[in-house]
């Protein structure tokens, strides 16, 4: 390259108590280039980036930005030297208004900035209200916020740690409209993502992180996914087999399911109706905050419904059990919260199938805890879901989140449930793991279960689903078989059937 | 006439110092650390401006010395919970067993010393007028101090970058400290300032309102003020209205047995405490009023992975 690059990072090591989350990692990011960070779970992104922002320090190692030293003792250091993030986490405040979540990432206070976001976001072609309070704003819209947030101090280099994996495909394509035109000004931006095909379309070169090294460098333009995947994890992947299986009887029945939500920013259910077959699976798309908690609480039995006869299971009404009780019926569920939620992290992984295994996998005996048993069903969680850890007496919260997930993505096929409900059974998993809990999911539908997947990542409900519907405001759209329906279309009723459907009802 | 105007200055005597100790938890509350620990730092507030002024005889500086000593004890907390991590309940309960130990033992030789009279406002021709004058221009300095504070903090939280940031602290830890901001500097001032506050309302007992020192003397007053803050939700306005509230009730049982009420007196102390279980019970039916206006990262220890 004619220019000097922007940042140039030379050898930079941190290591964590037992781990080397980067060893020796030397890339740079040129001048208005969109530099993609490619990597599985743990292999050293996070850490990259956070000693870029000054979050963390690194070892070892140097950092040069436009040809001077770097090295940013904490955020503020990294702004002041131009160079903004924008986290997969928001680092939003949902109980602050829009205009004083910019304030607060903002270093020099300016006082005035609602004239300032609303000027910057017509310049991109989006709206915003400064006013609005975060939590009410959709995924996408926060997002924005922080874009405009980092915008606003004109930084040199962006560095965005997977943008897309909330987002509707619409708003991808707003957002990259958005990173492209950011990119024609001259700032760089470093873009952290495990979705291949996004940054075969965005990106001008990739660095490849594996186990915290570089293992690789490339245009990602000329490479195929397959390859990107394939260097991410260096081994082949298996894309999930589907076999052909005959659909059953209707297995899980949700006739008119009603639900007033009652969280702050909760979205009501509104005559949400479905049919799950044995041999099917499920697939419900929709962008976060629709509604998919909701829908998920009402079907785990947290949250009580109106009437019993909204839930059916294989013909028998279960709406107006609790979880537990529709555990012995036959029903299970993965919720999307891994820590706190599917499992208790505090207490070890034997102690965590206790929890949602006791009935069906007879953990107990006459009120005493069979922990023999227990154990012994942890480890063939373990053992057949390829859990990486030293051991069924570990604690849940030690393991890694795509680790985590096979476990309790595991403990709840191997109870070989009739209904299994998942939300989100990849979230922030890498593709290897993901490959294996997809194949999971598959062969328990195969098995004669019917599997309700929630899920906001599209490929995957293209990839294992039989059929797709999608939920937007509280309502969910007709199911349609996966075969059929494109991605646009999808795309459509995500973002504008509620809009569409509203005015019709209020005609009615 | 002259019985209602008492007996409303009388309530404002009662609720003062529980105006001091709720805003300052309300601060310490707003970004994010429950310290059950008010009582303890009031107590040590007491004694420390009681002894400053026994010492010195100079009032301001007694202010300060309460200011100082609720602070510390505070720092003390503060230390435990936000450098070593410390349990915030537990600690709290600790910090409140040991400010009544460690005052008990400063505070023996000055049993059966009287303070004196704290100084009042006084406006010639404005706190001459019949009934008003002494209620609204008569009072101790104390109060005025109280109101001006309840004010300023109001103004800091919602007018102010740096009350953005408390409050930024507060909602959600891990943000503000990816973002930059110092999670355990901003807290420990948070508390501290708590402290100075708490220490305020327990010389206000010492020096105003007995004007005597007691062991155990702020007798639960912590506890009402932890109540409060609930009950105000996190708003500044409100922790004002509900300190006098309760003022007013701890008031209208002590005439109502001055006039003969024929209910126990044990039932009628109980009375204030009861309003207090009350007010939360209704403040706690609307869920979602309450999770909204809640510090979300309210109690939760905050560890900087880094």
């Amino acid at each position: 390259m004619a220019d000097a690059p922007l940042l140039d990072i030379q050898g930079l090591t941190r290591t964590f108590p037992g781990v080397i989350a980067n060893d020796k990692v030397s890339f740079s990011v040129g001048k208005g280039e969109i530099h993609a960070l490619l990597g599985e779970n743990g292999a050293g992104k996070s850490t990259l980036v956070k000693m870029i922002y000054g979050v963390m320090r690194p070892d070892s190692g140097t950092m040069t930005l436009d040809g001077e030293m770097y090295t940013p003792h904490k955020p503020s250091d990294a702004r002041a030297r131009g160079i903004g993030m924008v986290f997969q986490h928001f680092t939003l405040f949902e109980g602050l208004s829009v205009a004083d979540n910019v304030a607060l990432g903002m270093t020099g206070t300016g006082r005035n900035l609602t004239k300032d976001i609303v000027a910057l976001a017509a310049a991109y072609g989006f709206t915003v209200d400064p006013h609005r309070l975060v939590g009410t704003l959709s995924v996408g819209e926060r997002q924005r916020v922080e874009i405009i947030r980092v915008l606003l101090q004109k930084p040199r280099l962006i560095i965005m740690d997977e943008p897309t994996s909330v987002l509707t495909p619409q708003e991808v394509d707003v957002l990259f409209r958005t990173l492209r035109r950011i990119k024609s000004e001259g700032v760089s931006i470093l873009y952290i993502s495990h979705k291949l095909e996004e940054i075969r379309a965005l990106c001008d070169r990739a660095t490849i992180l594996r186990a915290g090294k570089v293992v690789a460098s490339c245009d990602p333009r000329q490479e195929t996914a397959k390859g990107l995947a394939e260097m991410m994890i260096g081994g082949l992947l298996k894309p999930p087999e589907r076999a052909k299986t005959a659909v059953g009887q209707v297995r899980l029945l949700l006739d008119g399911l009603q639900l007033k939500s009652d969280r702050p920013f909760g979205i009501d259910l509104k005559d949400v109706s479905l049919a799950v077959c044995a041999g099917e699976i499920f697939g419900i798309a929709g962008v976060a905050g629709n509604g998919q908690i909701e829908l998920m609480e009402a079907l785990i039995g947290e949250t009580p419904i109106a009437s019993p006869e909204q839930i059916k299971l294989d013909g028998h009404p279960v709406g107006g059990f609790g979880p537990q009780q529709r555990r012995q019926r036959g029903m299970s569920f993965v919720p999307e919260e891994r820590l706190g939620h599917a499992a208790v992290p505090s207490m070890s992984l034997s102690d965590n199938t206790l929890l949602s295994g006791i009935e069906r996998k007879q953990l107990a005996r006459g009120g005493f805890l069979n922990l023999d048993a227990a154990t012994a069903f942890a480890g063939e969680v373990v053992e057949r879901f390829g859990v990486k850890t030293a051991g069924v007496a570990k604690a849940a919260g030690s393991l890694s989140g795509g680790n985590l997930q096979k476990f309790v993505v595991g403990r709840e096929v191997l109870q070989a449930p009739k209904v299994l409900v998942v939300s989100q059974p990849t979230w922030g998993v890498d593709a290897g793991a993901a490959a294996a809990i997809h194949q999971s999911l598959i062969d328990l539908a195969a098995a004669g279960s019917a599997v309700l997947v929630i899920s906001q990542d599209l490929d995957e409900l293209l990839a294992i689903s039989t059929q797709i519907a999608v939920i937007a405001n509280g309502q969910l759209s007709s199911a349609r078989p996966a075969g059929e329906i494109t991605v646009e279309e999808i795309g459509r009723s995500m973002g504008g059937a509620a809009q569409a459907n509203a005015p019709a009802l209020a005609g009615v | 006439m002259d019985l209602l105007a008492n007996i409303l200055i009388g309530v404002i005597v009662a609720s003062t110092p529980l105006v001091f100790a709720a805003i300052g938890e309300l601060v310490a509350e707003k970004s994010g650390v429950l310290n059950l620990g008010v009582e303890g730092m009031m107590i040590m507030g007491a004694i420390a401006g009681f002894a400053a002024l026994i010492s010195t005889g100079n009032h301001p500086l007694a202010l300060v010395a309460a200011m100082a000593g609720g602070a510390v004890t505070a720092l003390l907390f503060a230390i435990l919970t936000q450098t070593l991590l410390a349990n915030q309940v537990a600690s709290g309960l600790a910090l409140t067993m040991f400010g009544f130990g460690i005052s008990a033992l400063w505070g023996q030789g000055y049993s059966g010393q009287s303070a004196g009279p704290f100084p009042r406002l006084n406006i010639p021709g404005l706190t001459d007028i019949p009934l008003i004058g002494k209620l609204i221009f008569g009072e101790d300095y104390m109060v005025y101090i109280s109101l001006a504070v309840v004010a300023a903090v109001w103004w800091f939280l919602n007018r102010t970058r740096g009350g953005l940031v408390l409050r930024a602290v507060g909602e959600n830890h891990d943000a503000a400290h990816a973002i930059g901001f110092s999670v355990v500097g901003i807290r420990t001032l948070a508390l501290m300032f708590g402290g100075a506050m708490a220490g305020l309302g327990g010389a206000y007992l010492s020096l105003v309102q007995t004007p005597l020192w007691a062991e155990n003397m702020t007798s639960g007053r912590g506890w009402i003020a932890l109540a409060l803050v609930v009950f105000s939700a996190w708003k500044p306005w409100r922790c004002l209205a509900g300190a006098y509230i309760f003022g007013g009730v701890t008031i209208l049982q002590l005439h109502a047995q001055a006039l003969g009420v024929s209910i126990p007196a044990q039932y009628m102390s109980m009375l204030p405490y009861l309003a207090t279980i009350v007010v939360l019970v209704i403040i706690s039916r609307d869920k979602v009023q309450l999770q909204f206006n809640a510090p979300a990262s309210l109690g939760k220890v905050f560890y900087a992975a880094s």
